[in-house]
Order: C-alpha cells, then structure tokens, then sequence
C-alpha cells in the first residue's frame, strides 16, 4: 500500500515542468485506468499586449492548501496519484502556469477531480496574479465566475 | 507579539510586506481594528469587503481568536491557476 503522501505531489516553483515527464510517474500504476490532465497556460489580454505576468504566493500556506484541497478530492472520489505543480515569478505570454493529473480507476472520477481541484485552487490557494502592460503594472481582479464554480460542488 | 502579512494589491496599497505587533487583540476583526487606527492608507485599504484572513497559514473568519506568536495574513481573493 501506498501513504497518501506518497500519492500526492505538490510543486510550488519558478522552473516550468514537462507534462510527460509528470505523466509518467502516474502511469506505472496497475490498478489506475484514467489519468486527466489540466494545464493552464498565461492567456493574451483582450484590451492591451500583455509584457509578462507575475505570479506571486504565499509561502508556507499555499502547500498547505493545495495539500487540503487534494485531499478534500480522495475524500469524495477514489484516487490514485495526484499532482499539482503551480509556477510562481515571471512568466511570457503563452508560457505554463499550471498543471494538475489525477488518476483514478475509472475516468469519471479523475475527470471530476482534476475540475475540483482547479475550481477550488482558483479560489482557496494563495496566489495573485499581476499583468504587466505598456501602462504599467495591474493586480488581477477575482472572478465572479471563478468564486460560482468552487461553489458548485 | 503577532506576526501580521499582507500580500498583493494589499501590500502595495500599505507599502509593508510584514510587520511585528502587540498581541492585545483578541480576534482577527479586533486586530483589523487596531491596524485600521493607524489612519490612512490602513483604513480604507483594509475595509475591503472581500477581504481575506489567515491565522497561521490556514484560511480563519474574522471571529476567529487568536493570540501571541500567532501569524496572521491579510489578502485579497486569490487569482491563481
């Protein structure tokens, strides 16, 4: 049997991560018939050529929370290997920002999961985003839409 | 004594990342009061409706108590992912 702790990988870094490395370590795992993968990437803005963004966290706390949040998901769905790796610092447009795989037996579970995870790391983690523009430097407003689709669950 | 954070729009908005103060508050909301005392830009910047809270690295309401030693987090909603 494998601990929780050896199931779950939480990453809080500057590097960028390869999802087929990452994939790998979920995929040599007999009893898991699913893997999803998130990945979220830095998005152009529509109003104004977007510099670079900066992502800033709270250290200590935000693994905590990504910690909580991933088991909040075995509690409700059986899982096999979870990861979460979130970028941190200075990013360009189209670069990664985030990655969560979920594994499970069967699909919808690790379908549900991987959403859950990335509706509650969206409003229960501790991170802030800050665009950077011609005009200068901007914090990212929280989402009406964000905070509606943690709520659902 | 506690230790107080801000991070984000916050910190930039109070120009202190971190600060040490005197652990007389027995809750989060009697803490947000004293910080706000200090005159501007504490009062409005930490009357933000959607503001959030932490006690010791773990997300806290306002009721919450605390006490010396502890470190206490202020931020706005998070935007990650």
């Amino acid at each position: 049997m494998h601990s929780a702790a050896d199931l779950t990988r939480i990453l809080v870094q500057t590097d960028d991560f390869d999802l087929g490395q990452e994939y790998a370590r979920l995929q040599q795992q007999p009893d898991c018939g699913a893997i999803v993968s998130f990945t979220g990437s830095v998005r152009e803005l529509a109003t104004a050529p977007l510099l670079s963004m900066t992502l800033e966290h709270y250290p200590g706390m935000t693994e905590n929370a990504l910690q909580q949040i991933v088991e909040q998901a075995r509690s409700r769905w059986p899982l096999g290997k979870v990861t979460i790796i979130h970028r941190v610092g200075t990013l360009q447009v189209s670069e990664q920002i985030v990655l969560v795989l979920v594994s499970s037996a069967h699909r919808a579970a690790a379908f549900s999961a991987c959403e859950f995870i990335m509706d509650f790391l969206k409003t229960r983690a501790p991170f802030w985003k800050k665009e950077t523009t011609a005009q200068g430097d901007h914090w990212v407003d929280a989402k009406a839409s964000d905070a509606e689709a943690g709520q659902r669950w | 004594m506690l230790k107080v954070l801000f991070f984000a729009a916050l910190r930039d908005q109070l120009n202190t990342a971190e600060l040490n103060w005197p652990a007389s508050a027995a809750t989060v909301a009697e803490l947000l009061q004293q910080l706000q005392q200090q005159g501007e830009p504490w009062t409005s910047a930490l009357a933000r409706p959607d503001l959030l809270c932490a006690r010791n690295q773990a997300f806290c309401s306002p009721h919450d108590a605390i006490s010396s030693g502890d470190e206490i987090a202020f931020f706005p909603p998070v935007t990650g992912g």
